[in-house]
Protein backbone atom coordinates (compact mmCIF):
# COMPACT_ATOMS: atom_id res chain seq x y z
CA UNK A 1 0.00 0.00 0.00
CA UNK A 2 2.85 2.57 -0.87
CA UNK A 3 2.25 4.65 -3.84
CA UNK A 4 4.73 4.94 -6.82
CA UNK A 5 7.15 7.90 -6.99
CA UNK A 6 5.91 11.13 -8.23
CA UNK A 7 6.31 14.84 -8.73
CA UNK A 8 4.86 17.19 -6.58
CA UNK A 9 3.92 20.53 -7.63
CA UNK A 10 2.25 23.32 -5.65
CA UNK A 11 1.01 26.66 -7.79
CA UNK A 12 -0.03 29.64 -6.34
CA UNK A 13 -2.27 30.50 -9.17
CA UNK A 14 -5.15 28.23 -11.45
CA UNK A 15 -3.67 29.46 -14.83
CA UNK A 16 -0.49 28.04 -13.00
CA UNK A 17 -2.06 24.78 -12.35
CA UNK A 18 -3.29 24.40 -15.72
CA UNK A 19 0.09 25.34 -17.28
CA UNK A 20 1.09 22.40 -15.23
CA UNK A 21 -1.28 19.95 -16.40
CA UNK A 22 -1.15 21.16 -19.90
CA UNK A 23 2.97 20.41 -19.66
CA UNK A 24 2.55 16.50 -18.93
CA UNK A 25 -0.11 14.12 -20.10
CA UNK A 26 0.24 11.84 -16.87
CA UNK A 27 -0.29 14.92 -14.74
CA UNK A 28 -3.19 14.50 -11.54
CA UNK A 29 -4.46 17.37 -9.95
CA UNK A 30 -4.83 16.95 -6.10
CA UNK A 31 -7.59 18.67 -4.37
CA UNK A 32 -8.57 17.02 -1.02
CA UNK A 33 -7.26 13.32 -2.37
CA UNK A 34 -9.50 11.36 -0.34
CA UNK A 35 -10.70 9.25 -3.43
CA UNK A 36 -6.87 9.86 -5.49
CA UNK A 37 -5.18 8.74 -2.18
CA UNK A 38 -6.35 5.17 -1.59
CA UNK A 39 -5.99 5.08 -5.78
CA UNK A 40 -2.98 6.11 -5.55
CA UNK A 41 -1.69 3.49 -2.94
CA UNK A 42 -3.48 0.47 -4.41
CA UNK A 43 -1.30 1.42 -7.67
CA UNK A 44 -4.72 1.82 -9.50
CA UNK A 45 -3.64 5.23 -10.12
CA UNK A 46 0.24 5.75 -11.68
CA UNK A 47 0.84 9.44 -12.22
CA UNK A 48 3.94 10.99 -12.41
CA UNK A 49 3.06 14.65 -11.30
CA UNK A 50 0.53 15.41 -8.91
CA UNK A 51 -0.45 19.05 -8.86
CA UNK A 52 -1.82 20.35 -5.02
CA UNK A 53 -4.19 22.72 -5.65
CA UNK A 54 -4.75 23.79 -1.79
CA UNK A 55 -2.74 26.30 -1.85
CA UNK A 56 -4.35 28.62 -4.35
CA UNK A 57 -6.29 30.79 -2.75
CA UNK A 58 -9.51 31.88 -5.14
CA UNK A 59 -10.69 28.44 -5.27
CA UNK A 60 -11.50 28.02 -1.28
CA UNK A 61 -13.80 30.76 -1.79
CA UNK A 62 -18.05 30.20 -1.62
CA UNK A 63 -20.16 32.55 -3.47
CA UNK A 64 -23.53 33.75 -4.07
CA UNK A 65 -24.44 35.32 -7.20
CA UNK A 66 -28.13 36.56 -8.09
CA UNK A 67 -29.26 32.85 -9.44
CA UNK A 68 -26.11 30.00 -8.01
CA UNK A 69 -24.49 29.19 -5.39
CA UNK A 70 -20.88 28.86 -6.53
CA UNK A 71 -18.11 26.62 -4.35
CA UNK A 72 -14.86 26.99 -5.52
CA UNK A 73 -12.73 23.53 -6.21
CA UNK A 74 -10.80 23.40 -2.61
CA UNK A 75 -14.19 24.10 -0.25
CA UNK A 76 -13.89 21.16 1.90
CA UNK A 77 -17.03 18.77 2.45
CA UNK A 78 -17.06 20.05 6.34
CA UNK A 79 -16.70 23.30 5.40
CA UNK A 80 -19.76 22.94 3.15
CA UNK A 81 -21.63 21.30 5.10
CA UNK A 82 -21.37 23.58 8.06
CA UNK A 83 -21.87 27.06 5.87
CA UNK A 84 -25.28 28.39 6.48
CA UNK A 85 -25.34 29.77 2.95
CA UNK A 86 -25.59 26.55 1.59
CA UNK A 87 -27.63 25.13 4.34
CA UNK A 88 -29.97 27.84 3.23
CA UNK A 89 -29.98 28.22 -0.10
CA UNK A 90 -29.03 24.40 -1.32
CA UNK A 91 -30.88 22.90 1.25
CA UNK A 92 -30.19 19.47 -0.88
CA UNK A 93 -26.87 19.55 -1.11
CA UNK A 94 -26.51 20.16 3.00
CA UNK A 95 -28.72 17.04 3.36
CA UNK A 96 -26.59 14.88 1.06
CA UNK A 97 -23.44 15.59 2.44
CA UNK A 98 -24.29 14.57 5.61
CA UNK A 99 -24.00 11.30 3.80
CA UNK A 100 -20.93 11.78 2.02
CA UNK A 101 -17.95 9.50 3.86
CA UNK A 102 -17.28 10.13 7.38
CA UNK A 103 -16.55 13.13 9.53
CA UNK A 104 -12.73 12.80 8.81
CA UNK A 105 -12.62 12.14 5.04
CA UNK A 106 -15.11 14.93 4.90
CA UNK A 107 -12.81 16.97 7.06
CA UNK A 108 -10.08 16.65 3.64
CA UNK A 109 -12.45 15.84 0.95
CA UNK A 110 -14.07 18.65 -1.49
CA UNK A 111 -16.70 19.17 -3.26
CA UNK A 112 -15.65 19.80 -6.47
CA UNK A 113 -13.04 16.70 -5.74
CA UNK A 114 -15.90 14.70 -5.62
CA UNK A 115 -17.48 15.74 -8.80
CA UNK A 116 -14.33 15.47 -10.94
CA UNK A 117 -13.82 11.63 -9.32
CA UNK A 118 -17.23 11.34 -10.84
CA UNK A 119 -17.83 7.95 -8.63
CA UNK A 120 -21.57 6.30 -9.95
CA UNK A 121 -22.56 6.20 -5.89
CA UNK A 122 -21.22 10.14 -5.10
CA UNK A 123 -23.92 11.98 -3.19
CA UNK A 124 -22.44 15.40 -4.21
CA UNK A 125 -22.63 14.17 -8.46
CA UNK A 126 -26.02 13.43 -7.81
CA UNK A 127 -26.87 16.47 -6.77
CA UNK A 128 -25.19 18.09 -8.65
CA UNK A 129 -27.32 16.34 -11.81
CA UNK A 130 -30.65 16.25 -10.00
CA UNK A 131 -30.41 20.41 -9.73
CA UNK A 132 -28.35 20.73 -12.75
CA UNK A 133 -25.24 22.45 -11.47
CA UNK A 134 -22.61 24.53 -13.61
CA UNK A 135 -19.14 22.96 -13.65
CA UNK A 136 -16.61 25.05 -14.39
CA UNK A 137 -13.03 24.38 -16.03
CA UNK A 138 -10.14 26.34 -16.96
CA UNK A 139 -8.71 25.25 -20.03
CA UNK A 140 -6.31 27.16 -21.56
CA UNK A 141 -6.86 30.63 -20.09
CA UNK A 142 -10.85 30.47 -20.26
CA UNK A 143 -13.22 29.13 -18.45
CA UNK A 144 -16.09 26.74 -20.33
CA UNK A 145 -19.13 25.62 -18.29
CA UNK A 146 -20.47 21.92 -17.71
CA UNK A 147 -24.22 21.57 -17.40
CA UNK A 148 -24.02 18.56 -14.56
CA UNK A 149 -26.87 16.62 -16.36
CA UNK A 150 -24.87 16.32 -19.34
CA UNK A 151 -21.11 16.10 -17.78
CA UNK A 152 -20.98 12.14 -15.81
CA UNK A 153 -20.58 9.53 -19.29
CA UNK A 154 -20.11 6.40 -17.10
CA UNK A 155 -17.80 5.35 -13.98
CA UNK A 156 -15.14 7.81 -13.19
CA UNK A 157 -15.90 9.08 -16.39
CA UNK A 158 -16.52 12.70 -17.91
CA UNK A 159 -16.44 15.03 -20.40
CA UNK A 160 -14.23 17.57 -18.42
CA UNK A 161 -11.30 18.56 -20.65
CA UNK A 162 -7.94 16.20 -19.67
CA UNK A 163 -5.91 19.85 -19.37
CA UNK A 164 -8.67 21.68 -18.11
CA UNK A 165 -8.56 22.58 -13.99
CA UNK A 166 -12.28 22.63 -12.10
CA UNK A 167 -12.66 26.03 -11.09
CA UNK A 168 -16.40 26.01 -9.73
CA UNK A 169 -19.60 24.31 -9.36
CA UNK A 170 -22.74 26.67 -9.41
CA UNK A 171 -25.58 24.90 -7.71
CA UNK A 172 -28.84 27.09 -8.44
CA UNK A 173 -30.45 28.72 -5.49
CA UNK A 174 -33.80 27.39 -4.52
CA UNK A 175 -36.93 29.61 -4.64
CA UNK A 176 -38.35 30.90 -1.49
CA UNK A 177 -40.64 28.18 -0.99
CA UNK A 178 -38.64 24.74 -1.31
CA UNK A 179 -39.16 21.17 -0.38
CA UNK A 180 -36.21 18.89 -0.29
CA UNK A 181 -35.77 15.35 0.30
CA UNK A 182 -32.43 12.60 0.15
CA UNK A 183 -32.28 9.19 0.98
CA UNK A 184 -29.96 6.42 0.78
CA UNK A 185 -29.44 2.68 1.51
CA UNK A 186 -25.60 1.48 2.25
CA UNK A 187 -24.45 -1.58 3.86
CA UNK A 188 -23.08 0.94 6.91
CA UNK A 189 -23.53 3.92 7.75
CA UNK A 190 -21.64 6.58 5.15
CA UNK A 191 -20.06 3.87 3.24
CA UNK A 192 -20.73 3.76 -1.09
CA UNK A 193 -24.80 3.48 -1.48
CA UNK A 194 -26.45 0.51 -2.96
CA UNK A 195 -29.41 3.12 -4.11
CA UNK A 196 -29.97 6.54 -3.20
CA UNK A 197 -32.16 9.37 -4.14
CA UNK A 198 -33.23 13.31 -4.23
CA UNK A 199 -35.79 15.51 -4.67
CA UNK A 200 -36.29 19.34 -4.88
CA UNK A 201 -40.06 21.06 -5.47
CA UNK A 202 -39.66 24.31 -5.64
CA UNK A 203 -43.08 26.12 -4.73
CA UNK A 204 -44.26 29.45 -6.65
CA UNK A 205 -45.59 32.12 -3.87
CA UNK A 206 -48.99 30.47 -4.03
CA UNK A 207 -47.97 27.34 -3.16
CA UNK A 208 -48.08 25.33 -6.59
CA UNK A 209 -45.68 22.93 -7.95
CA UNK A 210 -43.19 25.03 -9.94
CA UNK A 211 -40.47 22.92 -10.70
CA UNK A 212 -39.74 18.86 -9.39
CA UNK A 213 -36.27 17.68 -9.65
CA UNK A 214 -35.56 14.23 -8.66
CA UNK A 215 -32.37 12.20 -8.97
CA UNK A 216 -31.45 8.37 -8.77
CA UNK A 217 -27.31 7.38 -8.04
CA UNK A 218 -25.40 4.59 -7.34
CA UNK A 219 -27.81 2.31 -9.19
CA UNK A 220 -26.11 2.51 -12.67
CA UNK A 221 -22.96 4.17 -14.17
CA UNK A 222 -23.53 7.42 -13.34
CA UNK A 223 -25.93 9.54 -11.78
CA UNK A 224 -29.55 10.70 -13.85
CA UNK A 225 -32.40 12.69 -13.57
CA UNK A 226 -36.20 11.33 -13.57
CA UNK A 227 -39.04 13.06 -15.29
CA UNK A 228 -41.19 13.34 -13.50
CA UNK A 229 -42.73 16.46 -15.04
CA UNK A 230 -46.20 14.84 -15.10
CA UNK A 231 -46.68 15.23 -11.06
CA UNK A 232 -46.93 19.22 -12.16
CA UNK A 233 -50.40 18.61 -13.50
CA UNK A 234 -51.25 16.48 -9.96
CA UNK A 235 -52.03 17.83 -6.16
CA UNK A 236 -48.50 15.98 -5.48
CA UNK A 237 -50.78 12.84 -3.98
CA UNK A 238 -49.14 9.58 -2.67
CA UNK A 239 -50.82 7.33 -5.72
CA UNK A 240 -49.72 9.75 -9.14
CA UNK A 241 -46.18 10.28 -6.69
CA UNK A 242 -45.42 6.21 -6.89
CA UNK A 243 -47.15 5.94 -10.87
CA UNK A 244 -44.93 8.57 -11.59
CA UNK A 245 -42.02 7.59 -10.50
CA UNK A 246 -42.78 3.91 -11.33
CA UNK A 247 -42.90 4.69 -15.11
CA UNK A 248 -39.64 7.31 -15.25
CA UNK A 249 -37.92 4.69 -13.13
CA UNK A 250 -38.54 2.02 -15.91
CA UNK A 251 -36.22 4.42 -18.61
CA UNK A 252 -32.70 4.03 -16.22
CA UNK A 253 -30.08 1.54 -17.14
CA UNK A 254 -29.05 -0.06 -13.89
CA UNK A 255 -26.14 -2.51 -12.95
CA UNK A 256 -25.25 -5.45 -10.80
CA UNK A 257 -22.41 -6.37 -8.88
CA UNK A 258 -20.67 -7.85 -5.84
CA UNK A 259 -23.29 -6.26 -3.71
CA UNK A 260 -26.65 -5.94 -5.36
CA UNK A 261 -28.20 -7.11 -8.42
CA UNK A 262 -29.58 -4.31 -10.75
CA UNK A 263 -33.33 -5.43 -10.25
CA UNK A 264 -32.83 -5.09 -6.14
CA UNK A 265 -31.26 -1.42 -7.02
CA UNK A 266 -34.03 -0.10 -9.11
CA UNK A 267 -36.49 -1.13 -6.59
CA UNK A 268 -34.86 0.30 -3.65
CA UNK A 269 -34.01 3.49 -5.78
CA UNK A 270 -37.39 3.84 -6.85
CA UNK A 271 -38.99 3.63 -3.23
CA UNK A 272 -36.21 5.96 -2.18
CA UNK A 273 -37.58 8.59 -4.85
CA UNK A 274 -41.15 8.19 -3.67
CA UNK A 275 -40.07 9.15 -0.04
CA UNK A 276 -37.81 11.72 -1.59
CA UNK A 277 -40.54 13.28 -3.07
CA UNK A 278 -42.97 12.70 -0.34
CA UNK A 279 -40.81 14.33 2.32
CA UNK A 280 -40.09 17.36 -0.58
CA UNK A 281 -43.81 17.80 -0.53
CA UNK A 282 -44.53 17.60 3.14
CA UNK A 283 -41.57 19.78 4.32
CA UNK A 284 -43.76 22.61 2.78
CA UNK A 285 -47.61 21.35 3.29
CA UNK A 286 -46.63 20.90 7.37
CA UNK A 287 -44.95 23.75 8.18
CA UNK A 288 -46.09 26.50 9.92
CA UNK A 289 -47.21 29.06 7.94
CA UNK A 290 -45.43 32.28 8.50
CA UNK B 1 12.74 14.98 -2.05
CA UNK B 2 10.79 18.18 -0.56
CA UNK B 3 11.56 19.59 2.49
CA UNK B 4 8.53 19.65 4.75
CA UNK B 5 8.32 21.15 8.64
CA UNK B 6 5.28 19.75 10.53
CA UNK B 7 4.89 20.28 13.95
CA UNK B 8 3.72 17.08 15.55
CA UNK B 9 2.67 17.46 19.43
CA UNK B 10 4.02 21.35 19.53
CA UNK B 11 7.65 19.65 18.33
CA UNK B 12 8.82 21.11 14.70
CA UNK B 13 10.32 17.99 12.74
CA UNK B 14 11.73 18.90 9.49
CA UNK B 15 12.98 16.33 6.90
CA UNK B 16 13.61 16.01 3.09
CA UNK B 17 10.84 13.57 1.94
CA UNK B 18 9.72 11.84 -1.26
CA UNK B 19 6.51 13.08 -2.13
CA UNK B 20 4.61 10.07 -2.19
CA UNK B 21 5.42 9.26 1.57
CA UNK B 22 1.90 9.67 3.84
CA UNK B 23 1.73 11.82 6.45
CA UNK B 24 1.16 8.17 8.92
CA UNK B 25 4.52 7.03 7.39
CA UNK B 26 5.94 10.52 8.30
CA UNK B 27 4.55 10.33 11.72
CA UNK B 28 6.01 6.79 12.33
CA UNK B 29 9.19 6.46 10.12
CA UNK B 30 10.37 10.31 10.62
CA UNK B 31 9.36 11.72 13.82
CA UNK B 32 9.40 7.67 15.23
CA UNK B 33 5.99 8.01 16.92
CA UNK B 34 4.61 4.64 16.54
CA UNK B 35 1.41 5.61 18.15
CA UNK B 36 -0.34 6.30 15.07
CA UNK B 37 -1.43 2.82 14.04
CA UNK B 38 -1.46 1.89 10.06
CA UNK B 39 -4.10 -0.57 9.28
CA UNK B 40 -5.41 -0.88 5.33
CA UNK B 41 -3.44 2.26 4.70
CA UNK B 42 -6.13 2.84 1.76
CA UNK B 43 -8.72 4.84 4.32
CA UNK B 44 -11.05 2.47 4.99
CA UNK B 45 -9.97 1.58 8.72
CA UNK B 46 -9.43 4.64 10.56
CA UNK B 47 -6.67 3.38 12.64
CA UNK B 48 -4.24 5.97 11.76
CA UNK B 49 -7.07 8.93 12.01
CA UNK B 50 -4.80 11.94 13.97
CA UNK B 51 -5.59 15.49 14.38
CA UNK B 52 -4.33 17.82 12.29
CA UNK B 53 -5.12 21.47 12.51
CA UNK B 54 -7.67 20.58 14.92
CA UNK B 55 -9.71 18.22 12.61
CA UNK B 56 -9.91 14.19 12.86
CA UNK B 57 -8.03 13.31 9.73
CA UNK B 58 -6.85 9.90 8.29
CA UNK B 59 -2.99 10.04 8.32
CA UNK B 60 -3.11 7.39 5.29
CA UNK B 61 -5.00 10.07 3.05
CA UNK B 62 -2.61 13.15 3.37
CA UNK B 63 1.42 13.32 1.61
CA UNK B 64 3.27 14.44 4.38
CA UNK B 65 3.89 17.15 1.75
CA UNK B 66 0.52 18.48 2.32
CA UNK B 67 0.84 18.69 5.73
CA UNK B 68 4.00 21.09 5.69
CA UNK B 69 3.47 24.00 7.94
CA UNK B 70 0.69 22.10 9.90
CA UNK B 71 -0.01 21.07 13.39
CA UNK B 72 -0.59 17.31 13.88
CA UNK B 73 -1.54 15.59 16.98
CA UNK B 74 -1.19 12.36 17.40
CA UNK B 75 -1.93 9.70 20.23
CA UNK B 76 1.25 10.53 22.42
CA UNK B 77 0.11 14.12 22.20
CA UNK B 78 -3.48 13.41 24.04
CA UNK B 79 -2.22 13.68 27.51
CA UNK B 80 -1.44 16.07 29.38
CA UNK B 81 0.64 18.93 28.63
CA UNK B 82 0.73 17.30 25.06
CA UNK B 83 1.38 14.05 26.08
CA UNK B 84 4.50 15.10 27.99
CA UNK B 85 2.99 14.98 31.67
CA UNK B 86 2.76 11.37 31.37
CA UNK B 87 -0.78 11.73 32.55
CA UNK B 88 -4.18 10.44 30.82
CA UNK B 89 -6.47 12.34 28.87
CA UNK B 90 -9.67 12.65 30.45
CA UNK B 91 -11.16 10.41 27.09
CA UNK B 92 -8.38 8.21 27.62
CA UNK B 93 -9.08 7.51 31.09
CA UNK B 94 -12.97 6.60 29.93
CA UNK B 95 -11.87 4.45 27.86
CA UNK B 96 -9.49 2.38 30.46
CA UNK B 97 -12.48 3.03 32.76
CA UNK B 98 -15.27 1.98 30.31
CA UNK B 99 -13.63 -1.23 29.24
CA UNK B 100 -13.26 0.66 24.97
CA UNK B 101 -10.97 -1.78 23.58
CA UNK B 102 -9.79 -5.07 23.79
CA UNK B 103 -6.98 -5.68 21.29
CA UNK B 104 -6.32 -1.81 21.08
CA UNK B 105 -4.96 -1.72 17.70
CA UNK B 106 -8.14 0.89 16.59
CA UNK B 107 -7.60 2.91 20.08
CA UNK B 108 -5.28 5.45 19.29
CA UNK B 109 -7.79 6.39 16.33
CA UNK B 110 -11.11 6.05 18.32
CA UNK B 111 -9.72 8.28 21.07
CA UNK B 112 -8.58 10.94 18.11
CA UNK B 113 -11.91 11.09 16.67
CA UNK B 114 -13.75 11.15 20.05
CA UNK B 115 -11.30 14.22 20.83
CA UNK B 116 -12.43 15.83 17.53
CA UNK B 117 -15.91 15.42 18.74
CA UNK B 118 -15.75 16.42 22.12
CA UNK B 119 -13.72 19.54 21.40
CA UNK B 120 -16.60 20.64 18.99
CA UNK B 121 -19.40 19.40 20.86
CA UNK B 122 -19.72 19.33 24.18
CA UNK B 123 -22.99 17.64 25.07
CA UNK B 124 -23.24 14.93 21.84
CA UNK B 125 -26.01 12.25 21.50
CA UNK B 126 -25.31 8.69 21.64
CA UNK B 127 -25.74 9.49 17.74
CA UNK B 128 -23.46 12.08 17.26
CA UNK B 129 -20.46 10.26 18.98
CA UNK B 130 -21.66 6.91 16.50
CA UNK B 131 -21.39 9.53 13.61
CA UNK B 132 -17.81 10.60 14.63
CA UNK B 133 -16.31 6.84 15.03
CA UNK B 134 -18.34 6.14 12.11
CA UNK B 135 -15.10 5.85 10.08
CA UNK B 136 -13.40 3.69 13.00
CA UNK B 137 -13.59 -0.14 12.16
CA UNK B 138 -13.03 -2.20 15.66
CA UNK B 139 -13.40 -6.05 15.50
CA UNK B 140 -13.38 -6.36 19.19
CA UNK B 141 -15.23 -4.85 20.96
CA UNK B 142 -18.83 -4.61 19.24
CA UNK B 143 -18.38 -0.44 19.88
CA UNK B 144 -20.68 -0.67 22.50
CA UNK B 145 -18.33 0.28 25.06
CA UNK B 146 -16.19 2.34 23.35
CA UNK B 147 -19.77 4.64 22.67
CA UNK B 148 -20.14 4.02 26.49
CA UNK B 149 -16.82 5.77 26.72
CA UNK B 150 -17.04 8.87 25.40
CA UNK B 151 -20.80 9.42 26.37
CA UNK B 152 -18.50 8.82 30.09
CA UNK B 153 -16.11 11.46 29.26
CA UNK B 154 -18.10 14.09 27.45
CA UNK B 155 -20.15 13.40 30.56
CA UNK B 156 -17.46 14.52 32.85
CA UNK B 157 -16.05 17.19 30.38
CA UNK B 158 -19.23 18.80 31.19
CA UNK B 159 -18.92 19.19 34.78
CA UNK B 160 -15.61 21.02 34.40
CA UNK B 161 -14.72 24.35 34.07
CA UNK B 162 -13.24 24.04 30.66
CA UNK B 163 -13.29 23.17 27.09
CA UNK B 164 -12.23 19.98 26.49
CA UNK B 165 -8.82 20.22 24.24
CA UNK B 166 -6.85 17.48 23.25
CA UNK B 167 -3.01 17.66 25.25
CA UNK B 168 -4.43 19.74 27.98
CA UNK B 169 -3.44 18.10 31.28
CA UNK B 170 -5.76 16.44 33.25
CA UNK B 171 -5.86 18.08 35.90
CA UNK B 172 -5.84 21.42 34.76
CA UNK B 173 -8.60 23.21 36.78
CA UNK B 174 -8.88 26.70 35.17
CA UNK B 175 -11.25 29.31 35.95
Amino acid sequence: MKPVNFDYERPRTIDEACELLASNSNARILAGGQSLIPMLSMRLSRPSLLIDIAHIEDLGEIVATDTHIEIGAMVRQAVAKNTIMIQEYIPLLSKALQHVGHPPTRARGTVGGSIAHADPSAEIALIAVTLGAEITYRVGGDDHMFDATEFFIGPMLTVAPPDGCLVKVGFPKTSKICGTGFYEVAPRRSDYALASAAAQINFDSKGAAKTIRVGVGSIGDFPERLDVDNLLKTDLNDESIVATVKTAITEIETVDDLHASAEYRKRVAAHLAVKALQTARDEVREAPVK
Amino acid sequence: MIQVSIEVNDKTVTAEVEPRLTLLDFIRDVAGLKGTHAGCEHGVCGACTVLVEGNAIRSCLVLAVQADEQEVISIEGVGGDLGRSGELSIVQDAFCEAHGLQCGYCTPGMVLAAEALLADTPNPTEGDVREAISGNICRCTGYVQIVEAVMLAADRLANRNYKSKPGQPYDQTLG
